[in-house]
């Protein structure tokens, strides 16, 4: 395994990172996207084990972590900011546009 | 692969020799309890249910608490009742009768009153020690092996190292012609195409598609919204956002390899290879019904920690998470934090889980069971009348 960043990229399709440590708005994070080296400017402080976009995903559009849907954005998201709860709801185990 | 187990009369194999007191009832806990006091190598189980319930409800009550008694783990079986439940202990313990261990059971109105069931209950108990003390483990292949998987109180680190190791156990222990049962289907939601997607047959696949889309239903029907309870709001602070990524993360612990069978609640497998079993997400409720199938040991991931243990079987803990292991190393007995660093690759850490297994199953105790950690708990599908 190579030398890791600071954020893990699961799979080639995902659309966002897992910190690995905790990481400050306006820092930048070295990571390995798709086999290429891409630095990205963080929009929010992201706690340990949390997410954030490695592009910008359109407001509705899916969420790919793991090479897979984990649920649907609320709102646009732009490259670098804090994936979570606030602003990504699940597909799954609850009633339609609850 | 071999490890040193006990032989059971009915030829299955248990990594421990318990001598185990069974209450039908709740309200013969008390006396189990008062029974089990003080003696070394005797387990109760607390069962709150075995009463006033009907039909499957009391089935798999009775199936679950059977299950514990038919488990290779355990040696010979003392089940009290109190006299007038609708799940009596005779009842019990004829179901356990084919395995050809010993099972007695005592009833607490009929001997009438707790000192003496304890009384009567210890002098039975004393005998199945001493016949016990004499049985010698010997080498059994890993084939004999049951192995349960288990995932709790997780966060990131568990879907990027803890699960993905243990996987790579699983798939070890079915190379080496053993089972590994794969469980809390709620946590297969938004996973389960990956996973019927690896079914031997169709159907089989078609099986884990209608479970998952029963729980989803249930879910939805009681009007709630599951995010409540799962992912939980420790996944949630630990950085999962949704029930499918928690899944995802989670179908790694199961390993590579084809699935075999699906079997319902507390079930025995009756597949070599991967099976999966139908529980839900609470812990103990599947740790539960895997013990009640006849699994022997356990692993169970962890990235916020928990102290889980089973009273019969050892529960293996594992974590990803540096920290956590840090701060509840009396209740994790390995930690992969190295994986998510880079510094260990899943397959390493996956080898040093099984030999782990072995070790365990061979007779090193798991720290749950150093520190008594019996957690026992029935998945309820009905109300008691």
């Amino acid at each position: 395994m190579a030398a890791r960043s600071k954020a893990v990229v699961i799979n080639e399709k995902d659309n966002v990172a897992t910190a690995v440590t905790p990481m400050k708005t306006g820092s930048t994070v070295s990571l390995e996207v798709q086999g290429r080296a891409e630095k990205i400017k963080l929009l929010s402080d992201i706690p340990m084990g949390h997410k954030f976009a490695l592009r910008g995903i359109d407001q509705g559009a899916d969420v790919i972590k793991y090479g897979e849907p984990i649920g649907r954005t609320t709102a646009a998201i732009a490259k670098g900011e804090h994936v979570h709860v606030h602003n990504v709801v699940s597909h799954r185990g609850r009633k339609e546009g609850a | 692969m071999e490890f040193q187990g006990y032989r059971r009369p009915d030829g299955k194999v248990g990594v421990r020799n318990h001598v185990l007191v069974i209450p039908s009832v709740v309200c013969s806990q008390g006396a189990a309890e008062m029974i089990s006091r003080n003696m070394k190598g005797v387990v109760y189980l607390p069962n709150v249910f075995g009463c006033a319930q009907v039909g499957e409800d009391r089935a798999q009550t009775k199936r679950t608490l059977v299950g514990f008694g038919l488990n290779p783990n355990v040696f010979s079986i003392l089940v009290v009742g109190n006299g007038c439940e609708n799940l009596p202990a005779k009842e019990i313990a004829e179901a356990i009768a084919p395995s050809k261990k010993r099972v007695e059971y005592i009833e607490i109105q009929e001997v009438g009153g707790t000192k003496k069931t304890a009384a009567k209950g210890k002098k039975i108990l004393r005998e199945m020690l001493a016949d016990a003390a004499q049985l010698q483990r010997q080498p059994i292949p890993v084939s004999e092996l049951i192995f349960a998987t288990e995932c709790g109180g997780s966060d990131y680190t568990s879907g990027l190292g803890s699960n993905p190791s243990l996987g790579a156990c699983s798939d070890l222990i079915i190379e080496d012609g053993g089972t590994v049962i794969l469980s809390e289907t709620t946590e297969l939601i938004g996973a389960e195409h990956l996973l019927a997607k690896r079914a031997r047959t169709p159907e089989i696949g078609k099986q884990v598609l209608d479970l998952i889309a029963w729980w989803e239903k249930e879910a939805i029907a009681t009007g709630q919204d599951i995010r409540g309870a799962n992912p939980a709001p420790g996944n949630i602070a630990g950085g999962i956002t949704t029930i499918e990524e928690k899944s995802l993360g989670c179908i790694y612990k199961g390993g590579t390899k084809t699935l075999e069978e699906v079997v319902k609640y507390a079930f025995p497998p009756t597949k070599k290879g991967l099976v999966l079993m139908d529980t839900p997400g609470h812990d103990i409720d599947q740790l539960t019904g895997m013990m009640a199938g006849g699994s022997q040991i356990a692993v169970f991931t962890t990235g916020r920690g928990t102290p889980t243990g089973s009273p019969i079987a050892p529960v293996i803990k594992i974590s990803a998470n540096a920290e956590t292991y840090k701060k509840m190393k009396d209740n994790i007995d390995i930690n992969v934090s190295a994986v998510v660093q880079g510094k260990e690759t899943v397959k390493e850490a996956g080898k040093r889980i099984f030999d782990e297994v072995i070790a365990v199953a061979s007779g090193k105790l798991s720290k749950a069971e150093k520190l008594g950690q019996r957690d026992f708990c029935i998945f309820k599908i009905g109300i008691n009348f």
